[in-house]
């Protein structure tokens, strides 16, 4: 078996200033060149997730591990948990008036190549390398050089997260409901250039409720988190029967 | 027989100083001792105590030949330095082909038309300038003259609790396109007091451009007071970019008197520890058909505190004025504060007049947006702070002034953008 890359232990969250448990004893394994869905009904959790992993402030894990390629996430700081090759593609991606595109991805990935210690990379090989990603998710090269996300569509947001992981090149992508808003056209588009992006060396954990997007994006593993924890694991027929009897049965079931 | 108080603290302050002997100043000198200082129930300072001026006991300057390092500020290779208060020609370097450079005392002064006509009479510090400078520089740019190069002006401040009144009086003449850039630094002064008079006359079609680069020491206190005056289709830009001092406070007030004119004001504060910085605009618009906008940038870290008081007026027959105002701060720690007020006196019923004005703290989601990628969270802040005053920066259109500013700020805060 290929090796792991995620390994998250019996993760408990909860929201800081309310002290209200989110995450109830979450697992979730991760190997190289794996595709993770992880669906569930509004309210699961499954932000919470994506945000605890990244390490966003104003939620306190009280127990259990987040480990990355055999690193302790818990203890480093978001952006040190980006150079070690995390990748969050945010359900809402913010606007930043004023702070341009690539400009600040420029500042990301050459802060992350200090890190690793490598070499800086060059303005011209930067612009290439520009040129290249933002056709992979057909962006328009004007919007990559406009400020972070203002005036974009929801469409064009989206597509500008997946352009950001094409840049960073990231070990462990989560992509939170980067289906959603899109139109079929853009889903093909998003979707193929997450299938581009995806390699034996890397992994792409798929965060939706809707079963649309993993006919375009193959899952190896379909998972159900429910009240805070994962409560079925299935292959991609797990996301049909999802489509078919909603979630209910699984929550009921549970309760049985 | 009538008797007049006098303010036992203005006594005090004076004690020392001589008794001006030329009439200009004596009349200042005789206003002053009437006068008192501001305190906070003065509407003007409600925000501003000026204790750590009033209470100080000054020297005035004295002649210099020191060295200054002064070079790291120079934006223009034309330039004249101006040592508290006093014209240091030996360190000046410009061709009086293009600006008109005089250096007068205050008898010289006295003798131009225009000259202290349009300053607030009930103002201190004005009076104080006018009683005491020694030096004052006159600049008259002629009728048509397009000047490409700045001058700059680089007031220096050196030694102990000197009071510096720096005096400037600039005609642009009409059709005239021209700029100049005033450099505040504190270099090894301490507890100074820098107090600034410039008046400025734009006349018919002319453009003038004043560039203000604050950088005093941490000690040092100063009271800028631009008086400009406008004539008919002229436009008049001052920027003022604040990053260090004690206690600054600017005064910018503007005559609009001709017809047609455009004004425009940007500034940007950085403060950090207990800097106190206080920016009062007054735009006054008697005249019909003008444009006038600003926009005031604060960023305030530390126990540092920000005043804004942006007053504009649009008397009765000034008709189709557009006047917009914007002022937006940032507050980077919980002990700092920004008090604001935009001030719209409007006496005029065809007029458009806007202001906004927004106080917060830097946006957690788009701080932990840019660190998810990989910048770290200090970085991130700076990202989001140059962002905020980007356009307070952009607006000095010139690349030299730019890096100063940068340097300077890396200087004084440890960052640039
Ligand atoms: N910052 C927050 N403050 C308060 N409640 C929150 C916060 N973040 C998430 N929640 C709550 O946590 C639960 C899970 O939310 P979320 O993770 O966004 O669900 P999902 O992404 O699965 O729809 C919801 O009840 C939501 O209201
Ligand atoms: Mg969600």
């Amino acid at each position: 078996m290929s090796k792991v890359l995620l390994d998250i232990k019996n993760l408990h969250a909860e929201i800081e200033d309310e002290g209200k448990q989110i995450l109830k004893g979450l697992n979730l394994t991760v190997r190289a060149g794996e595709i993770h869905a992880i669906m569930g009904p509004n309210g699961a959790g499954k932000s919470t997730l994506a945000s605890v992993v990244a390490g966003k402030d104003g939620y306190e894990v009280t127990e259990g591990s987040i480990e990355m390629d055999g690193k302790d996430l818990l203890e480093l700081d978001p952006d040190e948990r980006a150079k070690e090759g995390l990748f969050l593609a945010f359900q809402y991606p913010v606007e930043i008036p004023g702070v341009s595109n690539i400009n600040f991805l420029r500042t990301a990935i050459n802060e992350i190549k200090e890190y690793r210690k490598e070499d800086p990379v060059s303005a011209k090989d930067f612009m290439s390398m520009v040129r290249e990603k933002s056709k992979l998710v057909e962006l328009d090269a004007k919007l990559a050089s406009r400020s972070v996300n203002e005036g974009f569509s929801g469409g064009e947001k989206k597509r500008n997260e997946i352009f950001q992981m094409a840049m960073l090149e990231p070990k462990v992508s989560f992509l939170d409901e980067t289906d959603s808003g899109l139109d079929i056209d853009a889903l093909r588009i998003v979707a193929a250039g997450v299938n581009k992006l995806k390699n034996e060396n890397n992994a792409v954990v798929l965060i939706t409720h809707y079963q649309r997007l993993l006919d375009y994006i193959i899952p190896d593993f379909v998972h159900v988190l429910a009240d805070g924890k994962i409560v079925k694991t299935g292959d991609k027929n797990l996301a049909l029967e999802l489509e078919e009897k909603g979630y209910d049965w699984l929550t009921e079931e549970k309760a049985l | 027989m009538m008797t007049t108080v006098l303010s036992e603290k203005m006594q005090s302050f004076l004690d020392g100083f001589p008794t001006p002997e030329n009439s200009l100043q004596l009349a200042a000198y005789n206003r002053l001792i009437e006068l008192d200082f501001p305190t906070t129930r003065d509407e003007y300072w409600k925000y501003t105590r000026v204790g750590k001026i009033s209470n100080s006991k000054y020297t005035l300057p004295e002649k210099s030949i020191r060295d200054l390092s002064i070079e790291q500020y120079i934006v223009s290779d034309q330039f004249i330095v101006i040592e508290n208060g006093l014209v240091r020609l030996d360190l000046s370097q410009f061709n009086s082909s293009e600006f008109n450079i005089d250096f007068k005392d205050a008898e010289g002064l006295s003798e131009l038309a225009d000259f202290n006509a349009n300053l607030n009479n009930e103002d201190v510090f004005t009076q104080l300038n006018t009683a005491f400078f020694d030096e004052g520089i006159e600049i008259t740019i002629d009728n048509k003259a397009v000047i490409e190069k700045k001058l700059q002006l680089i007031y220096v401040s050196n030694g102990d609790a000197v009071l510096a009144n720096n005096r400037l009086f600039i005609h642009a003449g009409k059709s005239s396109k021209s700029s100049i850039v005033i450099t505040q630094i504190g270099e090894s002064g301490e507890n100074c007091f820098n107090n600034l008079v410039t008046e400025v006359i734009v006349e018919d079609n002319a453009h003038f451009t004043i560039h203000k680069i604050q950088s005093d020491n941490d000690s040092n206190t100063q009271v800028a007071t631009e008086q400009i005056a406008q004539g008919d289709n002229s436009t008049f830009k001052i920027n003022t970019v604040t990053l260090n001092g004690l206690l600054v406070r600017n005064n910018i007030n503007i005559a609009v008197n001709g017809q047609n004119c455009s004004t425009y004001m940007n500034g940007a504060v950085i403060g950090k520890n207990n800097q106190h910085v206080d920016n009062h605009t007054f735009v006054d618009h008697r005249v019909p058909n003008c444009y006038s906008n600003e926009n005031y940038k604060y960023v305030l870290d530390g126990k540092s505190t920000g005043v804004f008081n942006g007053r504009v007026v649009v008397q009765k027959d000034a008709q189709v004025i557009n006047a917009y105002q914007n002022n937006g701060n940032i507050l980077l720690s919980d002990h700092a504060s920004i008090n604001s007020k935009p001030e719209l006196e409007i006496y005029a019923d065809d007029v458009k007049c806007s202001h906004g004005s927004t106080t917060g703290q830097l946006d957690e989601d788009a701080l932990f947006y840019l660190q998810a990628r990989g910048i770290s969270k200090k970085n991130a802040k700076r990202i989001l702070v140059s962002a905020f005053i980007g356009e307070v920066i952009e607006s000095y259109e010139d690349e030299t002034i730019t890096e100063l500013i940068q340097q300077l700020l890396e200087k004084e805060h440890g960052w640039t953008f």
